[in-house]
């Protein structure tokens, strides 16, 4: 079983678009959304949900006002100034820690369990799909992505299935190390802009740093062809292979407003260079 | 005045509206909180004056102290640090684990020996500059780094609310960008006239409604999509307050680091009225 997952760094580069496409064209997989707190995927696979979990992570203070003195040592004590003059404690500004917890010197404080959003598995017509949504305003999104991610692992080896496609976040920081912790291919999808290469470059060195096999594809590429002249040259100098270039084309901007995988929605030419793209991942993740 | 421009999806462009607005305004703040993935300064192309590292306060124990009584394991909520008790009259043992510590000071605190004192651990850095009169300020987090809100802290501190400050906020929805957009007067939600525009500006504006922050809608590449967001935003009450047409001369610039208003000089005006705007909501 391989793992693939689809970043990026800079957001709105079209890791859906890509990730989407490949539900369509890889055969035995398992399909999962990292991006938890602002997943899309589910728009394009259109799942009917078969589990439901709580996403259960990290606790939250709450401070009993009857049994309070009032000394104001948590608050003074709080890094996180989640604790307002009149001993209410701000759940979103709460980080869990416990310090109000066992420095109040009348046990005033309980951490309670938070539920910070619900999973599900789904079916789809692509095969089954993990997938999150965190709670409004929750943090410990890379925990989430962690625990779908290891759920789907679990489908895939009980299931004897070949992939675990990854639709991964932007930015390089918690749930993206989440995401590419231990897979075996990061695509990450770029565009040939001056922000585009910038960010590509921050994840290259994240997936250099774990050692992870990594692949670029350039999106849009017809934009600004001097600039996938400099994202082929970064690549080449890093010892990465480009496995596709995709011309901008309002036809791909359809196939999301028509809901639907690009294989799916059109025949044309992109289709092709999509295909080769999964194609050539595939040879990367075997050939290891 | 401090706005925060901020998106939900990512791409849909935060950075543009932000950047061509200081511009517009002059004599502004730019603060680029995309700690993970900056760009504001490709386009504003700053001075940089000073730069300062950003820090975590994580624990260092110092072992002769240390009792090993596992009163830090115990009170650390992140099991950023694990003790070893002595047995059978051996010697116990302890180990911190940085990535792990959230730098809430507990272990410190409620070591009865005082063995843990706090240090501070480089996670990013601070650079503060000026592009023309533009007083420009960005963290950029170190790569392999992942405590995002402290960056944005520190960036936060250098604010000047003298002067309109505008704070170019990261994509999604969950603690980087709560750390951005918190203490803000205003937030400008970018969003593009897609169905995954449309899903994530709604996760986007659930966050911002309970964090109580005034907010309307900028639309950028107006013409690739549907008109639900249009919709949406009729529906729910929320301001249209400026739209961007999609245009390949809009991309192309933005491809090589120009802001609009540089290529495109009639949209001086256009982000002129959004500010006037947002200031005539909040008056």
């Amino acid at each position: 079983m391989k793992q693939i997952a689809v970043l990026s760094g800079k957001g709105g580069t079209g890791k859906t678009i890509l990730t989407g496409s490949f539900a369509v064209l890889a055969r035995n997989k398992v399909m999962v959304d990292c991006d938890v707190d602002a997943a899309d995927l589910h728009i394009l696979l259109k799942p009917s949900v078969r589990e439901r979990y709580d996403f259960q992570a990290g606790k939250l203070a709450s401070i009993d006002v009857d049994a309070c003195l009032q000394c104001k040592i948590c608050i003074n004590l709080c890094r996180f100034k989640a604790i307002d003059n009149a001993f209410k404690v701000n759940r979103i500004d709460c980080e869990g820690c416990g310090f109000c917890y066992h420095a109040c010197p009348v046990g005033a404080v309980r951490m309670e369990d938070k539920i910070a959003g619900e999973w599900f598995v789904s079916d789809t017509k692509y095969g089954t799909f993990v997938h999150a949504k965190l709670g409004i305003a929750e943090d410990n999104s890379g925990k989430l992505a962690a625990k779908i991610r290891g759920a789907a692992k679990d489908i895939a080896e009980r299931e004897n299935l070949a992939y675990v496609i990854i639709d991964g976040p932007p930015g390089v920081g918690c749930p993206v190390m989440a995401t590419l912790a231990g897979i075996d291919l990061a695509v990450l999808v770029t565009e040939p802009t001056l922000s585009g290469l910038h960010d590509m470059s921050r994840v290259c060195e994240l997936t250099a740093h774990f050692k992870i096999p990594t692949a670029v594809v350039v999106n849009k590429y017809d934009l600004n062809t001097a600039n996938t002249d400099m994202i082929q040259k970064s690549c080449a100098e890093r010892g990465i292979k480009v496995i596709g270039k995709i011309p901008f084309s309002p036809d791909v901007c359809a196939s999301v407003v028509n809901c639907t995988p690009y294989p799916e929605y059109s025949n044309g030419d992109i289709r092709d260079i999509i295909v080769n793209i999964w194609n050539t991942a595939q040879e990367m993740v075997l050939g290891k | 005045m401090i706005i925060s421009v901020a998106s939900g999806k990512g791409g849909t462009g935060k950075t543009t509206v932000a950047v061509n607005l200081a511009l517009a305004l002059g004599n502004a703040q730019y603060l680029d909180c995309d700690v993970e993935e900056p760009n504001g300064h490709l386009f504003l192309k700053p001075v940089i004056t000073e730069r300062k590292t950003a820090t975590l306060l994580i624990p260092e124990i110092d072992e002769s102290k240390c009792t090993y009584c596992g009163t830090c394991g115990d009170v650390c909520a992140y099991s950023a640090i694990a003790v070893l008790k002595p047995r059978n009259g051996g010697k116990g043992g302890i180990m911190s684990f940085p990535h792990l510590c959230h730098g809430c000071g507990a272990c410190a605190y409620f070591c009865p020996n005082g063995a843990i004192t706090e240090i501070d651990k480089p996670i990013g850095i601070i650079e503060h500059g000026a592009s023309g009169d533009i007083n420009f300020v960005h963290g950029k987090l170190n790569v392999g780094e992942i405590m995002v809100p402290p960056i944005i802290s520190q960036v936060k501190e250098h604010i000047k609310p003298d002067v309109p400050v505008i704070i170019d906020a990261p994509p999604g929805t969950s603690c980087p960008v709560i750390e951005a957009i918190k203490g803000s007067d205003y937030c400008i939600m970018v969003t593009e006239p897609t169905p995954f525009g449309l899903n994530d500006l709604q996760l986007a504006v659930k966050v911002i409604r309970q964090m109580g922050i005034p907010f309307g809608v900028v639309m950028n590449k107006e013409g690739i999509g549907d008109d639900k967001t249009d919709e949406f935003c009729r529906n729910e009450g929320i301001s249209m307050l400026m739209k961007i047409p999609f245009s390949h001369d809009i991309a192309v610039s933005y491809s090589k680091g120009e802001p609009i208003i540089s290529s495109l000089p009639e949209y001086k005006h256009a982000f002129l009225s959004l500010y006037d705007e947002i200031r005539s909501v909040l008056a």
